[in-house]
């Protein structure tokens, strides 16, 4: 049995990498995916914490989870195509009207 | 065995993240998360965990990663980032603060954690068993399910009316044309 630690460090890792898309990539896609792939990271390590106290608890929150995300996905991509439509682009360095 | 396929695994999810965020193309950056979720869905069935498997396929190796390789074709949007950076001095500042939430996140799980049985409980093999999900999700869950229904109403709904509002303005202004 590979230890819990080993797949919280894992997801931490995974976690890290996807605030490291936010922060340094402009393409307003990339940083959709970078936020699914933090969601994934958590993901990993509630199932890993579910596995080891034999809860199921945590399973059905992954569950949630992926719903969830998959909702707003749909919304976030919708909203990109929007302002792709007035504005022709994804940098969010461009779209910055709401800047105070 | 189980440490074999769980570092080959690992590696997997830590190249497909490292290649998502670093690659330049946008569509490449899809096809790399893509990796990055069939390695996840892996993990989940090296922690027993057939259905969260299925889903993580189906839903997000499916259905999401499809949803996001159709928009960044249609806005044709695959081309590397503007080159130059309004804020070049976030970059170094990012990996700094990313650095420190690594070191921050490893120092807490192996500080906190404690150390896991070598072996696995019986009941830890078969609990998350299809089956005892769906119990559960019926029972004790069953005012969240219909929640998270509501919730995924509410986005098609949502998605269908800012569709809605783009085609109108659209056509308004071609008719002031």
């Amino acid at each position: 049995m590979v230890p819990t630690d080993y797949y919280v460090l894992l997801s931490a890792a995974l976690f890290t990498i996807g605030v490291l898309g936010v922060l340094l990539r402009r393409n307003a896609i990339v940083l959709f995916m970078s936020v699914e792939l933090m969601l994934n990271a958590a993901n990993l390590a509630l199932v890993a914490f579910a596995y080891r106290h034999a809860n199921i608890d945590g399973q059905v929150l992954v569950f949630f989870v992926i719903s969830v995300a998959a909702a707003e996905v749909a919304v976030g991509l919708a909203l990109l195509v929007t302002i792709f439509r007035t504005r022709s682009t994804t940098d969010v360095d461009e779209v910055s009207t709401l800047r105070g | 065995m189980e440490f074999v396929m769980f570092f080959a695994t690992a590696a997997i999810a830590l190249i497909g993240a490292l290649a998502m965020v670093l690659s330049p193309n946008a569509v490449h950056s899809a096809l790399f998360l893509l990796l990055n979720f069939a390695a996840i869905s892996v993990l989940f069935l090296l922690l027993r965990s057939p259905f969260l498997f299925a889903i993580q396929l189906t839903v997000y190796a499916g259905a999401i990663m499809v949803l996001f390789l159709f928009v960044v074709m249609l806005l044709g949007a695959e081309r590397a980032d503007a080159t130059q950076d309004r804020l070049a001095w976030q970059r170094p500042l990012a990996l700094g603060l990313a650095l420190v939430l690594l070191i921050e996140a490893v120092f807490i799980s192996v500080t906190t954690i404690p150390q896991t049985p070598a072996v696995a409980s019986p009941e830890a093999e078969a609990f998350a068993a299809p089956a005892n999900l769906g119990s559960v999700l019926l029972t004790t869950y069953v005012l969240p399910l219909q929640i998270t229904g509501i919730i995924l109403l509410v986005a098609i709904v949502g998605v269908v009316v800012l569709n809605q509002r783009a085609r109108l303005r659209h056509s308004l202004e071609l008719e002031q044309k």
